[in-house]
């Protein structure tokens, strides 16, 4: 059954109406028949990773614009999770636990002025104002899966550059075998960090490796405009191969240290977050599967892969490692 | 003649109130406005009204204990048949939804994952209380044991409490309220339990309340 929608899309939406429509008819159709969804949803997907992405309304007057950026330099052949679903459905718990606070809450973050302090392990220490990094690296479009610990996941078109690049203009030091980094701690601006929900503030890791890794990035935009402050305005981390509450938001500093970093999630609750926390159909959390995920907008859930599907790019920095045990 | 009709309106308004929720939560899925997870929030509705119901059937003795009011005792087996049927459509939804009927899949979650472990049992316990419901069934069992098999409720109300809780990421407060109305719920029980029986009182407590 067909049904529809009445002609008030607003206009700024016009580009994700035939998803957005199409998407609903799943839905509708959901009581009907599970098979017949499978089907449609299949195709859903290939139609829209072929035709126009559900871009963003244009940004508002006065937001931050972003310098040129190389588009699509790193791309997966999969349709684009929709702009009001990258910025409506966030986990970031400084702005409350729902879903939808993030979205709601985010507009108290100051993102100018902004500055991130790289120190610790490096010969050229350097505290650097947040359009100062716009200018120095180099932007591209880097579209990247993301997967949520919670199972569900979103492929979404990052603006920002490779964290390596920069790492290495500063000298890191022989010493330097982890990268630490450490969330703005604000709770005038952060109505969450009021909370005890998690120890403030977030704070993150990688081993040295990984922050290297060209796949990892600080980014700056999404969708070709900057960064919502619900998605880690104005400069957050993105490592597409391990589950998101890696990619740490709204980053004050970056610390090169000896040894491995307490991480957020992990003090939290050691035995269901590791420091690794890559992607992996084959250890589940504790309390869930880990097997498949929900992609954002898709009725059946698909299976997760391994590393998030970067397996080929990554999975040698693990090799040898006991990834149940180091999960 | 007038006051079964009035009691029969009171019921069917009640009984329609409850339905709301659920006519609301099915409107907005089919109009894709439930947000960008629609299956995971309407998940969580659906097993937030179950607890909702199934706190407001136990709240009805501890209101009589209080207050000496005695008429939401008629509502116990209504509202306790509306969390039963939350607690179907919680279940279905997981099923024929979320897991798309993938039983392999689902047979590994109830016996692996300790939250799907207990609410399945609560929902498992809610059955023979559904069934067992009707007057006759009352009659079938004799009221004791009726009564004893009933308990359960007690069982399946801490199950879902728990349910709730192990689901949480970080973020306790709501399974942390919901636990502490059952455990204030409780309380008055057992208070009542303890407090010495005079004659009077005992008869009035042990009439079985379901009877119309």
């Amino acid at each position: 059954m067909l049904i529809r929608r009445p002609s008030d899309v607003r206009s700024s939406e016009i580009t994700s109406r035939g998803l957005y429509l199409r998407r609903r008819d799943f839905l509708a159709g959901g009581a009907a028949t599970a098979a017949g969804l499978a089907v449609e949803l299949g195709g859903c997907k290939t139609q829209a990773g072929t035709s126009t992405s559900p871009a963003p309304p244009p940004a508002p007057a006065g937001a931050i614009a972003l310098p040129p950026y190389k588009a699509n330099a790193v791309t997966v052949d999969e349709a684009k999770t929709p702009f009001k679903d990258v910025s409506g459905y966030n986990n970031f718990y400084e702005f409350g636990t729902d879903k939808s606070d993030p979205a709601q809450n985010a507009h108290t973050l100051r993102t100018r002025p902004w500055t991130v302090a790289f120190e610790g392990e490096i010969a050229k220490p350097r505290t650097i104002d947040i359009d100062t990094l716009l200018k120095e690296n180099p932007l591209e479009e880097r579209v990247y899966r993301l997967r949520c610990v919670e199972a569900w996941s979103m492929v979404i078109p990052w603006i920002g550059f490779p964290l390596g690049a920069l790492l290495k203009r500063l000298e890191p030091t022989s010493r330097a075998k982890y990268v630490a980094m450490t969330t703005l701690m604000a709770p005038e601006q952060m109505p969450g960090q009021r909370l005890p929900v998690l120890e403030w503030p977030y704070v993150e890791g990688l081993r040295m490796d990984e922050a290297m890794h060209p796949l990892t990035i600080l980014a700056v935009g999404l969708y070709g405009q900057a960064l919502p402050n619900q998605n880690g305005a104005p400069v957050r981390l993105v490592v597409p191969w391990k589950y998101g509450f890696k990619s740490i938001k709204s980053i004050v500093k970056v610390r090169l240290v000896e040894k491995q970093p307490p991480t957020a999630w992990n003090r939290y609750a050691p035995n269901e977050y590791g420091f690794y926390s890559n992607v992996n159909p084959d250890v589940d959390h504790p309390r869930w599967s880990q097997s498949k995920e929900r992609r954002i907008g898709e009725l059946s859930r698909r299976k997760t892969l391994p590393f998030n599907g970067y397996g080929a790019e990554v999975a040698s920095l693990y090799a040898g490692m006991d990834l149940a045990k180091n999960f | 003649m007038a006051r079964p009709f009035r009691e029969r309106a009171a019921k069917a308004a009640i009984g329609a109130l409850a339905l709301v929720p659920a006519a609301r939560l099915g409107w907005l899925f089919y109009r894709d406005a439930l947000g960008a997870n629609p299956i995971a929030e309407a998940l969580n509705q659906l097993g937030l009204w179950t607890l909702i119901l199934l706190l407001a059937s136990l709240a009805c003795t501890p209101i009589k204990v209080l207050t000496g009011w005695n008429y939401p005792l008629r509502l116990r087996r209504l509202l306790g048949l509306e969390a039963f049927f939350y607690a179907c459509l919680h279940f279905s939804m997981y099923i024929a939804v979320d897991q798309g009927f993938d039983f392999g899949e689902i047979w590994k979650d109830i016996v692996k994952r300790k939250f799907m472990t207990v609410g399945f049992a609560a929902f498992v316990l809610l059955i023979p209380l559904a069934v067992t419901s009707t007057n006759k069934m009352v009659k079938r069992l004799g009221f004791p044991r009726w009564k004893r098999l009933h308990r359960l409720v007690y069982v399946a109300a801490v199950l879902a409490i728990v349910h709730f809780t192990w689901r949480v990421k970080s973020d306790l407060r709501q399974p942390l309220a919901y636990g502490l109305v059952l455990l204030v719920l409780m309380l008055v029980r057992v208070f009542d339990w303890l407090r010495p029986r005079r004659a009077a009182r005992g008869g009035a407590r042990s009439a079985p309340s379901s009877s119309p």
